[in-house]
Formats: C-alpha cells, sequence, structure tokens
C-alpha cells in the first residue's frame, strides 16, 4: 500500500495462504500497521491517536445514551435528567460524551495546526489535507447537532441562530432553512431530525477517517524536518523510518494516557466547567437567554461571522456591487465558511518548496501570529458584539484570511529558507547524536 | 517550543471556554465556603438534612423540585434519609396518579411535586443553571481555582436583601445585591430562625442559607460524590499506565537512540 519500501506479510501456514489467497485481510492490517514511519515524528503527531480515541469514546457513549433519551420537545430534557438521577452510570457516561466533544475539538486543532506549521498540507499530501478539512466540518456539524438535543435554552436558541445561517442565502435562503427545521421555527421536527442526523453523522467520519488513513499511508507520513523518507532501497528507508508498530503505537499510547489523566480529572471534578449553565434551563420559545453564545470551539468562526457587519466598507462595497444581494449577514456567513475554505486551500496558496516552518525564519513568525489570531478571535466571540470587540473581531478576521491569501502566496517568494537536513536519519541524529 | 505552546494553548482554551459563560450575571456573589468543594470535597449529610428542612417548611411552598426523585433522599452520598423516614417523607404529599384517576399519599418512587406558585421556577437544577458568574473580569478564574458555582449564588440571593421594596407594574420588587440588575421579584425567604434543627444546629439567616444552597446543590448534582470517586480512580489508574507506557517507550526506543549516538 505505501510507497516506502518495507516487509510484507508472507502466510506461512496452510490455514494462512487459505485465507489469504480468498481475503487478503491480515496482510492488510499487518500492512497497516507496520507502516514505515519517520523515526523522527515529535509528540506533535500524538494527536491523531487522540483523535481515534475520541471518536471511539463519542459513538461508544452515544449509542449508550441513546438507549435512554427520548428525542421530543417535551421528553427530552426530563430524559436527559432521567440519565443523570435514574440510570446506572448514566451521569458519568453522559458527562464522557459531554466532554468528549471539547476534547475532540482540543486534539483536532493541535493536529490542524501542527499541519499548517510543518507543511504537511503540501504535496503529495493534499488530499490527505482535504479529507480532514472535510472531516473537520462533519465533527463541526456534528458537535452542533448533539448541542441541541438536551433541549435546554442555549440548545433551542443555538438552533435558532445557526439554522438563521442558512436563511441569509440569497433566493434558496428561507426554503432552505424550512428545511432543515422541518417548519417555521425550532420545534419537535427540528430535534427529531437533528437527533437523526447527530447518529448518521460519526459514522460518516468513521469512513472519512479510514480513507484519511489510507491516504497518509499512500504517500507516508510528513515529519518535522519536511525531507521525505528514502525509498531507493528497503535498506535505506530504514535508515530514515522505523515501524509503527511498536514504536509509534507505544509512544502514542504513552501520550494518549496522559492526556487522558488531565480529561478524566475535568470530567470526574469539574465537568460543567466547559458548558454554558444556562442549558440547565429546558428551552423555553418565549425566553431569549441574555447572551447567545456558541461552544468555545466554534467561538473564532463566530467571531469571523460576526465581524462584517453593515458599516465595514468592504461589505458596503460587496452590497453595492452585487445590487444587494449579498447583504451584511450573507456576507457574515460567506465569511465563516471562507475562513474554512481557506485552510483547506491552503497547499495551493503555500507556495514555498521548503515544507517544514523550522526551515522558514519569516514563515514562522506569521504562523505564531496566525496561532495568536485564532485565540483572540475565540475571546472576541464570546464577547457581546459591541466595540471594541467588534472591532477587535474584524482585525483577527481580517489577519486571517491575509495569512491565507496574501502572506502565505508572498512568503515562498521573498522568503530565503534557512539549511534544511538532506535526510531524516541525518536529523534525528542530530537531534540524539549529542543531547543524551 | 511546541510542547510549551501546547500546554499553554491547552490552559488558554480552558479558561477561554470559562469565560465564555461568563458576563451574564454581574452582581455581589460571596465566595462561601462549602464542603463539597474541590476535588476531594464531599457532601456534609447533616448539613443537607438541615437544608432540607428549610427546603420543605419554606422553599416547597412556592417552588417545586420536579426532576428529584424523593427515594432519591436515601442515597448514600447525599441526604442519607433513612428509608422509613424517607416514606414518611413521601407520604406528606398529594399527587395525582393518573392511573387511579385521583389523588393518593406520595410514595418514594414519585418526584417531588412541581412549582405551586407559577412565577416561581422549579429549583431541581437551579445550582447548576446559575454557575455562570465566574468572575474576576469574566475569566472563570473564581469557578476555576476558589470553586465558586450556583450554590455561591443561591446563598447569596437568600442573604442579599437589603430591606427596600419598590412598586413595578403592579408587582413589589425587593432589592437584592446578588441578584443581577438588583431587583428581584421573590419576597424575602428567609429571615431567620425559621426553622429549628434537631441537632441544635445554628438557624441564623446566614447559616439557613448556607445549607439551603447546599441542599440545592445536591438536587442538581446528587451523583456528586459518585462522579469524583470514579474520576478519582480513572485518573489514579491512567497516571500509573503512562509510568508503565513511559518504561516501556524508553526501552523499546533505547536502540534505535543508541545507534543516533553512535553514528
Amino acid at each position: 500500500m505505501s510507497g516506502i519500501p518495507h516487509d510484507h506479510y508472507e502466510p506461512k501456514s496452510r490455514g494462512e495462504k487459505w485465507l489469504h489467497s480468498r481475503l487478503p485481510i491480515v496482510g492488510l492490517i499487518y500492512d497497516t500497521i507496520m507502516l514505515p514511519t519517520p523515526k523522527n515524528l515529535n509528540w506533535m503527531w500524538i494527536w491523531g491517536i487522540v483523535l481515534v480515541f475520541c471518536l471511539v469514546l463519542q459513538i461508544v457513549t452515544g449509542v449508550i445514551l441513546v438507549m435512554h433519551y427520548t428525542p421530543n420537545v417535551d421528553l427530552a430534557f426530563a430524559s436527559i435528567e432521567h440519565i443523570m438521577r435514574n440510570v446506572n452510570g448514566g451521569y458519568f457516561i453522559r458527562y464522557l460524551h459531554m466532554n468528549g466533544a471539547s476534547l475532540f475539538f482540543i486534539a483536532v486543532y493541535l493536529h490542524i495546526f501542527r499541519g499548517l506549521y510543518y507543511g504537511s498540507y503540501k504535496a503529495p499530501r493534499e488530499v490527505t489535507w482535504i479529507i480532514g478539512m472535510l472531516i473537520y466540518l462533519l465533527m463541526m456539524a456534528t458537535g452542533f447537532l448533539g448541542y441541541v438535543l438536551p433541549w435546554g435554552q442555549m440548545s433551542f436558541w443555538g438552533a435558532t441562530v445557526i439554522t438563521g445561517l442558512f436563511g441569509a442565502i440569497p433566493f434558496i435562503g428561507d426554503p432552505l432553512q424550512t428545511l432543515l427545521l422541518g417548519g417555521p421555527s425550532v420545534d419537535n421536527a427540528t430535534l427529531n431530525r437533528f437527533f437523526s442526523l447527530h447518529y448518521l453523522l460519526p459514522f460518516l467520519i468513521l469512513g472519512l477517517v479510514i480513507v484519511h488513513v489510507w491516504a497518509f499511508h499512500t504517500t507516508g507520513n510528513n515529519n518535522p524536518a519536511g525531507v521525505e523518507v528514502r525509498r531507493g532501497s528497503k535498506a535505506e528507508a530504514e535508515k530514515d523510518t522505523v515501524p509503527f508498530w511498536p514504536y509509534f503505537v507505544i509512544k502514542d499510547f504513552f501520550a494518549l494516557a496522559v492526556v487522558l489523566v488531565v480529561f478524566f480529572a475535568v470530567v470526574g471534578f469539574m465537568p460543567n466547567y466547559l458548558g454554558h449553565p444556562d442549558n440547565y434551563i429546558e428551552a423555553n420559545p418565549l425566553v431569549t437567554p441574555a447572551a447567545i453564545v456558541p461552544e468555545w470551539y466554534y467561538l473564532p468562526f463566530y467571531a469571523i461571522l460576526r465581524a462584517f457587519t453593515s458599516d465595514v466598507w468592504v461589505v458596503m462595497l460587496t452590497n453595492f456591487l452585487t445590487g444587494g444581494i449579498v447583504d451584511a449577514k450573507f456576507f457574515g456567513v460567506l465569511a465563516m465558511f471562507g475562513s474554512m475554505v481557506a485552510i483547506a486551500l491552503a497547499p495551493w496558496l503555500d507556495t514555498s518548496s521548503v515544507r517544514s516552518g523550522k526551515y522558514r525564519p519569516m514563515f514562522k513568525w506569521w504562523f505564531w501570529l496566525l496561532a495568536i489570531d485564532f485565540f483572540v478571535l475565540m475571546w472576541a466571540g464570546a464577547m457581546p458584539a459591541e466595540p471594541p470587540y467588534s472591532i477587535i473581531s474584524l482585525i483577527g478576521a481580517s489577519y486571517w484570511f491575509a495569512y491565507f491569501f496574501v502572506i502565505l502566496p508572498l512568503l515562498g517568494v521573498i522568503e530565503r529558507p534557512s539549511k534544511q537536513p538532506a535526510t531524516i536519519e541525518e536529523d534525528f541524529n542530530a537531534h540524539y547524536g549529542k543531547s543524551e | 517550543m511546541f510542547k510549551k505552546l501546547t500546554l499553554s494553548a491547552i490552559a488558554a482554551v480552558g479558561l477561554m471556554a470559562g469565560a465564555t459563560n461568563a458576563a451574564v450575571i454581574q452582581s455581589e456573589i460571596e465566595d462561601f465556603d462549602f464542603s463539597f468543594e474541590g476535588p476531594f470535597g464531599t457532601y456534609d449529610e447533616n448539613q443537607l438534612q438541615r437544608g432540607l428542612k428549610v427546603y420543605t417548611n419554606v422553599c416547597a411552598s412556592c417552588h417545586g423540585l420536579k426532576y428529584v426523585p424523593i427515594r432519591t433522599l436515601a442515597d448514600e452520598g447525599g441526604v442519607g434519609l433513612p428509608v422509613d423516614q424517607v416514606r414518611a417523607y413521601a407520604a406528606q404529599f398529594d399527587i395525582y396518579d393518573p392511573e387511579l384517576d385521583d389523588w393518593r399519599p406520595g410514595k418514594p418512587t414519585d418526584s417531588f411535586p412541581e412549582s405551586n406558585d407559577p412565577n416561581a421556577p422549579d429549583l431541581s437544577l437551579m445550582a447548576k443553571a446559575r454557575a455562570g458568574f465566574s468572575g474576576p473580569y469574566g475569566s472563570g478564574l473564581n469557578q476555576l481555582f476558589k470553586g465558586m458555582g450556583g450554590a455561591e449564588y443561591i446563598a447569596s440571593i437568600l442573604t442579599g436583601y437589603t430591606g427596600k421594596e419598590k412598586e413595578e407594574a403592579g408587582s413589589i420588587l425587593y432589592q437584592n445585591t446578588a441578584f443581577p440588575g438588583g431587583w428581584i421579584s421573590m419576597a424575602p425567604p428567609l429571615w431567620g430562625e425559621d426553622v429549628d434543627f434537631d441537632d441544635g444546629s445554628s438557624n441564623a439567616l446566614r447559616d439557613e442559607a448556607v445549607d439551603t444552597a447546599a441542599f440545592l446543590m445536591w438536587a442538581a448534582e446528587p451523583k456528586m460524590m459518585g462522579r469524583k470517586e470514579t474520576g478519582f480512580i480513572a485518573v489514579l489508574f491512567l497516571v500509573l499506565m503512562s509510568v508503565l507506557l513511559y518504561a516501556t517507550n524508553k526501552r523499546i526506543w533505547a536502540p534505535i537512540k543508541r545507534q543516533a549516538k553512535e553514528s
């Protein structure tokens, strides 16, 4: 499967040969877990395992929760309390599921930013990158759908605001929003279709994860040095790599265990810290909460959505040029989705031939500024939509787009990269040769 | 560098997420010392029983606890009433039974009644629904480090009346330093010495308020002790796992790293 030369599974016994000639499944598993992996991978390469764990955790806890949950506007909130009070261990399962979503997003953001820093998106890994972004989009959708199910105040009003975004699309917006909601407003039909989709999407994610893994097993992993594994011969490749099992499996499991220490401490000791208290109030269409705030993992993009108000000149110009079709609200929606599309387009926007940010002296600064920008946007997204926060959001959103559409293309031309190691072996030896 | 930044990034996410819940309630919330704060905090059975008494004699005349099954009063790690007392407690309520199509005395398997007064909110989850004032400056730090939550809010409301009243749109509002906006429509429910406790504990206003808040925290999060226990065991087990995996990892990689050193 992989382009890196390595040993393949050889059936030995008669039984093995019998199965292998009919279904080469053992060979597939062998090749998958014995994948030659660059030996210089650092600790930022552990988030993949954490993400796989999260997906499995969410599916397992989710399937159990569904056994006790009732998707009906009159019963949903009470059924959650039933899980919390009457189902054996139900409170822990639910808190795992709630906080599992947060761990999922922490891990995915670190995974994405690792890719951005080390140039994991560059040729030949564009397909891996695009599929990864699709997974991320599906995660956002799944998280949102799931947040509506407890039918608390934030569930209801969050659903109202977010489905309203689709209503902002010209011409087809209104029928689209009605289709999403199953009626004129958020109601029982909405809850039922959200429940159905919340159960469906994780399995689509699972399918895409398999394709994601398949894609990077074909190209081989990227690595901190950003140089490719030598593929001339097996002996040469083995100087740069070690098999995924046991070297990286054990390393990843160690990292996962450390991450889970923190995760279980949060679930056990402060499970509601990351949630909004208003969601412990049953949904009431007649009472709007003082502030409608999405979950923390949407905040940076929520800030971008709200940043482009009708008094911003770009918005006014677009409004004028399109004859009023693109108004401020629709512009915000376009900006929000555009900011995610920008990440997906990174492989074609980045013109530098050097992959790893380690050897790009100018890129480094802009990259860390983007990381800070992400947190600034997250903070601004939680604040009320008024000055000075709206101005901060606008500056943050502008930098986000500038990074992808101006800085990345320009840097490749004007930057003088520093010297890269010739091989992964050289990078690895330079690190472990002297320090220990 | 990435390692350090990752850690600080995770910390920042945590703080920021806390901050997102803030800024909704801005009022004077006192940091009471509750026995259930922190990772090792537990409910004080006697305090919960006192709180139950205040709730039954005072709060319950308007408010309800519709999500709380009466039988859970007997649960360990909670109020811990003996089963016969729970049965007697349940029997004081008249409960409408749709199967009989008639009213009957309550049983432990029934839930607490709903609110009598349509304007009085149900209190089942109040202690979790009012945990969002986490200051200072909306940073969420008080919630994180001082363990301040909805119980503090409830106790602050009960002790926060200044005695001033005003009439607005035909109803009387009472000034309360803990309530967002400063004026609350609930008349002061506790004055001090509203109930007598069997164990001779103080029934001063402040003590009654704290006991009531503790009871309502239990009502909102009855499985807190089980949760912390499970969390504690999980953390212990995972720390052990981490140590073992660390050692295994080091051992496995040793020859590879030795090679690098010799080259």
